[in-house]
């Protein structure tokens, strides 16, 4: 396929798309389809054939439209509907309601806060295309900038545009990433890798999911871009095997571009040639951290070793390798349509364009949000999420997920960004957001949050390993209004020695939740010791014996 | 100073605890210091064997970088600023030996390594005299089912020499990691009684670099010293492998 090609296709689509007189959209991602969405579009199909509008009416599934909460949600082109909480027995009301007012019983208001105060770019297309489709992705202009960076573009100009637009790593760190880019680029090797990192593993995190379930071609324009900057030909996408659905619309997906020249040798006609594989995990968290990453890949235990050398240097196979996140990925394309100067005037400072969050908790309205960041915690929780219902108090809001802080009430009006939450004693992480009302016990939650750090621990260093296990007994201790003042003193030093000596991001940010929840809401733990004299000073006789050979 | 602080073109140097050092190319850090009689305690570390970072007994501060570094597996450079050991390098590698006698069963007095334990040497030069974490005292088996070496889970620090030295100079790869964190665990091939494995070749290296009495020779003494030496006779033919495969 030729460039030429490419808009020839998009134009033929367009043309189909705009034969139909309607186009009811139903959201076919893992929230909604867990509340019956395929028995709607099912339902909704029948109705169209058995009216005989088949002509008329396109019956598509799309990808994630955000609002779970109201889910299953059924959005109706051109009209701009959005209809909310759609049953079975609703697929005739509604199929009769087409050409004349919309079912008011259904309707989801869109000029709400969730809605307006969004800015999308990664989910841009989320919602609003098949994507099982790549005639759909190619109708609304993808693959376009895959087109112009392979026919119009240096390599270094590709970097130098990525520089440009202040573009960070999503996963959490924030590393630039036109920084990772240059690094690997000038990296010598006989092969290079890209690889994308999608295993998302989070408690309460869904954001990499939603995008590959809703626009898997954006992720692979995304690493294709990027394997021509970089100059590899191999590309991995790293998926956990518990997204099923996201593993068959990335299979599906690859197949389409490989149909359409999209992959594969002679990109466009050019001597520029890439092929991405899936990679499955095998549920182990561990496995998000890149060297760990890479060492699953390989084939072997997926451990994390020491860097330096920085996978940049000396990744996959000891080659030159790229690792970015989904999201970061799913950037690309838009930045280089649109410009690295319209991508850095969204945003602050030092933290530029969206993120994705994955808004979970006791809300008005939860689901997937994309906010320009510099946005303040207290609009994202208040406004585009409604604030918390029935009169709840609003108590924390956790980012980061077992990497991250709670940051409590007294914070909200922070802004969204990478310097800002860190100074918190959070990260911005890849986008987990749990709110928390007055019901939640901090001590319980940052327990929680140690548990999950000590079963995902690999176990290769001995801090992470036992000292993630000894801080989990301290908190259940406490929890158990059996700690004492030394316990908690204890606490402190081993969240100081684990950070500092983990080998690792799992173990070196495995206390951030007990810190934060230390430094905010201390008295939850005071409240809960008992004096000292009730116990030894660790509660076991034999620590109090001398150890001589 | 021995040969190789004499330099050569492919030498350079760079600082460690405020004295200037020579090191050749290649060379960690723990190996210029080593070369130079530097101590920095180690545990997982055995010269020979692929360095694996994982005892975290090796952290040393390097000028400019944020975060400690393992000794064992970080490149020496050029004008580096290399500091082993302060107050708080110490009372983290204190702590860490401590989380170590917390989680196994650790005791000195009837173990066949008493008096030649790497752990116990490295308590004692730390001054570790309590542990100030709980212990766990979990419940571990205690592998008999080999003719000549006993696998004791309790007294094991998961170290991976064994792991290594099986599969990186004997080549059998007996050896290997099951489970995982805190429930990790020495295994043999798919987790088999170690009488059982059709892989083990008897050869005895694991038995040799283990640092603790987990992996003993069946019938040996506390007071029994032989294991000591064979371990020094084993270093220079390890260095020498090794070497061979540069």
């Amino acid at each position: 396929m030729t460039p030429d090609e490419l808009s020839q296709l998009s134009v033929e689509e367009r043309e189909r798309q705009q034969g139909f007189e309607h186009c009811l959209n139903v959201c076919t991602a893992a929230s909604c389809l867990s509340s019956g969405a395929e028995e709607v579009k099912k339902g909704l199909t029948t109705a169209v054939k058995e009216k005989g509008l088949r002509e008329k009416c396109r019956i598509r599934g799309a990808g994630c439209m955000g609002l779970c909460s109201s889910g299953p949600l059924v959005a109706l082109d051109p009209e701009d509907v959005l209809y909310q909480h759609v049953g079975v027995d609703d697929v005739p009301e509604i199929v009769e309601s087409l050409d004349t007012q919309p079912v008011p019983r259904l309707l989801c208001d869109t000029t709400i806060p969730f809605f307006q105060r969004q800015k999308k770019i990664v989910l841009e297309n989320s919602g609003r295309i098949d994507p099982e489709r790549i005639e759909d992705y190619i109708a609304v202009g993808g693959y376009r900038s895959l087109a112009r960076v392979l026919t119009e573009m240096d390599p270094d100009e590709v970097v130098q545009e990525i520089v440009n637009s202040g573009l960070r790593g999503r996963g959490g760190a924030g590393y630039p990433t036109g920084l990772k880019w240059g690094t690997v680029a000038k990296a010598t090797g006989a092969e290079k890798y890209v690889i994308c990192n999608a295993d998302e593993g989070d408690p309460g995190a869904f954001m990499d999911r939603a995008v590959l379930e809703s626009d898997p071609h954006r992720v692979l324009e995304g690493m294709t871009i990027a394997a021509y900057a970089v100059g590899a030909t191999q590309g991995y996408i790293y998926v956990r095997a518990e997204y099923p659905l996201a593993i068959k619309r990335l299979r599906q997906a690859i197949k389409q571009a490989q149909r359409l020249g999209l992959q594969g040798d002679r990109i466009y006609e050019t001597p520029f040639r890439f092929t991405v594989d899936i990679r499955l995990g095998a549920g182990a968290f561990v496995c998000g951290e890149e060297t760990a990453l890479i060492a699953s890949i390989e084939g072997g235990r997926g451990l994390p070793r020491p860097r330096p050398p920085y996978p940049a240097n000396h990744g996959l196979w000891g080659c030159p390798t790229l690792i970015n996140n989904v999201e970061t990925f799913a950037n690309v394309a838009a930045i280089l349509r649109e410009g690295a100067g319209w991508f850095s005037s969204i945003g602050t400072e030092k933290s530029k364009g969206t993120k994705v969050f994955s808004l979970a908790g006791p809300l008005s309205r939860y689901g997937l949000i994309e906010v320009p960041m510099g946005i303040s915690l207290r609009e994202i929780v208040f406004d585009i999420a409604g604030g918390l219902p029935d009169g709840k108090s609003f108590k924390a809001v956790q980012t980061g997920g077992p990497s991250g802080g709670c940051i409590p009430a007294r914070h909200l009006d922070t802004s969204v960004d990478y310097e800002s939450l860190r100074e918190l004693g959070a990260i911005m992480g890849s986008g987990g957001m749990i709110v928390m009302d007055e019901s939640s016990n901090m001590v319980d939650v940052a327990r929680f949050f140690m548990e999950f750090c000590m079963t995902e621990s690999c176990g290769k260093c001995v801090p992470c390993r036992v000292g993630t296990y000894q801080m989990h007994t301290l908190l259940d201790r406490i929890y158990n209004r059996q700690g004492t003042k030394r316990d908690l003193e204890l606490l402190s030093e081993l969240c100081e020695v684990v950070r500092e000596t983990s080998l690792c991001g799992l173990g070196q940010t495995a206390p951030n939740p007990v810190n934060s929840t230390l430094r905010y809401f201390r008295d939850e733990y005071e409240e809960r010791l008992v004096s000292d004299g009730v116990r030894g000073p660790s509660g076991d006789p034999l620590a109090q014996v001398e150890m001589t050979p | 100073m021995t040969h190789k602080s004499i330099p050569t073109p492919d030498s350079f140097t760079l600082r460690i605890d405020g004295t200037d050092v020579v090191a050749q190319v290649g060379q960690s850090i723990l190996e210029v210091a080593q070369d130079h009689n530097i101590g920095i305690p180690t545990l997982c570390y055995l010269e020979g064997l692929t360095p694996w970072g994982g005892c975290r007994l090796c952290l040393v501060e390097i000028k400019g970088s944020g975060r400690l570094l393992p000794a064992c597996s970080t490149l020496a450079t050029e004008d580096m600023d290399v500091t082993t050991t302060s107050p708080r390098i110490e009372r983290y590698r204190r702590t860490i030996v401590e989380l170590l006698f917390s989680e196994r069963n650790h005791i000195c007095a009837v173990c066949v390594s008493n008096g030649n334990c790497e752990l116990q040497t490295l308590a004692q030069e730390m001054g570790v005299t309590h542990v100030h974490v709980p212990y766990r005292y979990p419940t571990l088996l205690v592998d008999s089912s080999h003719d000549g070496f006993r696998l004791d889970h309790n007294r094991c620090v998961m170290c991976t020499r064994c792991v290594r030295v099986c599969e990186e100079i004997e080549g059998a790869a007996t050896k290997g990691v099951g489970g995982r964190g805190i429930d990790s665990m020495i295994i043999n091939d798919l987790n088999e009684p170690w009488g059982e494995s059709d892989t083990c070749t008897s050869c005895g290296k694991c038995v040799s670099v283990c640092p603790t009495g987990a992996l003993t020779e069946k019938g040996t003494t506390f007071a029994d010293m032989a294991k000591r030496r064979e371990r020094r006779e084993l270093l220079p033919y390890l260095t020498q492998t090794r070497e061979g495969r540069r």
